[in-house]
């Protein structure tokens, strides 16, 4: 089965030529609805609830550039991807955008074909065990099986890792996520590795008792996860860059989705111009001058994301905290 | 007869516009998409591990070449090993549908119909899951004989001169099957020779009555009818279909991927994934199963003219 994906971009590749003229957006436009490349489930950044409803902090990603372009953020289609079947999936023109905590390098940026948007969560990979194995840290994991999906820049870091601290490790790779860390729930790895917001993520939503696993403190890399789209599309490129601002930006303002009504009333030009009253950021990315009103009202600010989202789990600000209260994300001035 | 081979030549000069045209516009799309494309990657470091590794050394250091050749072992060595049990299993299997014992024949029966019944795999999983969940930690293992382990970390068994000991995480001496490898040669025979006992025992059923009443008469026992009359002819039926559950087997195994034996496919998603280019990945695996699958043809069309009745031309 997933080797369709690839084959299907292939052929994609080789009878496209006239679909990829067209912008993305003009696109976007007429299918009605954003088609986007999101993870199988990860809980907090992309999982349907049991009612079906996709939820996550990626997923937000998508309807903040639904709520953009069209005013309505249920306008997008999920598209569940393997870590493998991603990049193809966005190559062959599959997806509009993906966003599926993906991270951001040199090479997917280049040889890829890839452009990243920017990043919507600063992470880094760590590595989890059982309890009972009393290991306290990485340092102590020579000789050991690890549990790692295909792929990722993981794959690439354990490697890394183990060669630098010259220890040897036993990889068993398996592609679906359920399939990798029911092998390691039943003791199949000593150690499952990937984003220590994956290992949360799983630990909460998955283990079959929480508390019997430890995520070691070693971090070990940076993984800055973002959305990405396709090279050459500048325009389609702006309007998910700065839908995925806009969030941050309305955090740091102060705008949620329950105060958004009343900015109308505020006297400072900056709110007056990120909700469409005053100047026309809007008509410049080529989406209604409400845009960002829009994906306020409609999904809320980054910090409403991360409270609704990966707080349930355990997920501490952190890293992902403001610049102006101790974290790093910063949004390029609205203006 | 003129007419039509300038028909046959117009009809290739157009199939070879159509490709020569796809080839361009594809190398047309990689290049306004800017995708790398080319083979220039096979020689980059790969940096991945792989879990187990079939005549090849290999670390992370190597290629991509070397790891694609890796892949390319362990796809051979399950398909091999897997061809030989299948066979064994699948004509035993065979035997006993047609065996007089009702029982045994039931039996039978009944493993052909749940096997070939039941999507290969869903039972990949199954032998999995099996492996994994139901045998204890390294540290609990079985020891069922001395020197040999069982645990949800495979089998590990003495080599002469190397006895499998608990160190650390893992056995580490004498050597070992990976559950990954098992539950996947486990599989694919299982399943497979679940078609073979079909072929076999329709190849038997097809040599005519006359010829057991024949070989009877001669005072054969049922056994050596069998042996002597029966299977010789039977063999030029069976080896045909044969030939395409060899062929099966061998695609199948590129299902590893579901449950994490690095097999060529496996390796060769992971390169894909790394460098981005998938083209010349999927081009590298059709080219590698269709010259496994030729082989494997080639060899089963020779035996297919061994056994066949000699001077006889259709």
């Amino acid at each position: 089965m997933k080797q369709l994906i690839p084959l299907a971009a292939g052929a994609a590749l080789l009878c496209s030529g006239v679909a990829f003229a067209q912008g993305t957006l003009e696109a976007v436009q007429k299918k009605g609805f954003v088609q986007c490349g999101v993870n199988t489930g990860l809980a907090g950044f992309s999982q349907p609830d049991s009612k079906g409803v996709w939820k996550g902090l990626d997923v937000d990603v998508c309807r903040a550039i639904a709520a953009a372009v069209f005013g309505d953020a249920n306008k997008v289609r999920y598209t569940p991807l393997t870590a493998q079947q991603r990049f193809t999936a966005l190559q062959s023109g599959e997806v509009d955008v993906l966003a599926r905590n993906t991270t951001w390098t040199v090479t997917r940026d280049t040889s890829l074909g890839l452009n990243f948007v920017g990043v919507n969560f600063y992470d880094g990979q760590g590595f989890m065990v059982p309890r009972k194995l009393n290991v306290k840290s990485a340092k102590q994991l020579n000789g050991a099986t690890v549990c790692v999906q295909p792929g990722t820049t993981t794959e690439l870091n354990l490697s890394d890792y183990f060669r630098a601290n010259r220890m040897t490790f036993k990889p068993v790779v398996i592609e679906k996520l359920e399939e990798v860390t029911n092998a390691y729930f039943s003791g199949r790895c000593d150690v499952f590795t990937t984003d220590v917001s994956g290992l949360v993520s799983v630990r909460g939503s998955r283990a079959p008792k929480p508390d019997e696993h430890v995520i070691l403190p070693e971090v070990i890399s940076k993984e800055p996860l973002g959305p990405a789209v396709r090279h050459g599309d500048d325009k389609w490129f702006d309007i998910v860059k700065w839908s995925m601002y806009a969030m941050i930006e309305a955090e740091e303002m102060g705008l949620t989705s329950k105060t958004i009504d009343q900015a109308g009333s505020s006297k400072d030009p900056a709110v007056q111009r990120f909700i469409g009253a005053s100047g026309d950021i809007g008509k410049m990315l080529g989406v209604d001058n409400k845009w960002a009103a829009n994906i306020v009202k409609q999904v809320g600010n980054y910090g409403e994301s991360f409270e609704a989202n990966l707080k349930p789990l355990g997920f501490e600000r952190g890293l992902n905290q403001l610049w102006t209260k101790g974290g790093i994300l910063y949004a390029p001035p609205l203006r | 007869m003129r007419r039509g081979l300038i028909l046959q030549a117009a009809l290739v000069a157009a199939l070879a516009a159509v490709v020569g045209f796809l080839a361009w516009n594809t190398a047309q799309n990689l290049e306004s998409r800017r995708i790398a494309s080319g083979f220039a990657f096979l020689w980059r470091e790969a940096g991945f591990e792989i879990g187990e590794r079939t005549l090849f050394a290999y670390s992370a250091a190597d290629s991509y070449l070397r790891a694609l050749a890796v892949g390319l072992a362990n796809t051979f060595r399950v398909a091999a090993i897997g061809i030989v049990l299948a066979t064994v299993l699948g004509t035993l299997l065979g035997l006993a549908r047609l065996a007089p014992n009702w029982l045994l024949a039931k039996l039978a029966s009944a493993y052909v119909e749940v096997m070939r019944n039941v999507p290969l795999l869903v039972q990949l999983f199954f032998w999995y899951a099996i492996i994994s969940e139901v045998l204890p930690g390294p540290r609990d293992a079985l020891n069922p004989l001395p020197g040999v382990f069982l645990s949800n970390r495979g089998i590990a068994f003495p080599l002469p001169g190397s006895t499998p000991e608990l160190s650390g995480f893992n056995f580490t001496g004498g050597a070992s099957l990976s559950p990954e490898f098992a539950a996947l040669l486990v599989g694919l025979v299982t399943y497979t020779a679940a078609f073979i006992a079909e072929i076999v025992r329709a190849g038997i059923l097809s040599v005519p009555r006359g010829q057991f009443e024949a070989a009877e008469s001669l005072g054969l026992g049922r056994r050596d009818a069998m042996r002597q009359v029966i299977l010789p002819q039977a063999l030029r039926m069976i080896v045909p279909p044969l030939t395409s559950q060899f062929l099966n087997l061998t695609k199948n195994s590129s299902l590893a991927v579901a449950i994490g034996y690095p097999d060529l496919v496996s390796i060769a998603n992971t390169t894909m994934n790394q460098t981005g280019q998938a083209i010349e990945g999927i081009a590298i695996i059709m080219a590698v199963y269709l010259t496994i699958s030729l082989s494997i043809s080639a060899f089963m069309n020779w035996y297919n003219r061994s056994v066949a009745l000699k001077g006889l031309h259709r």
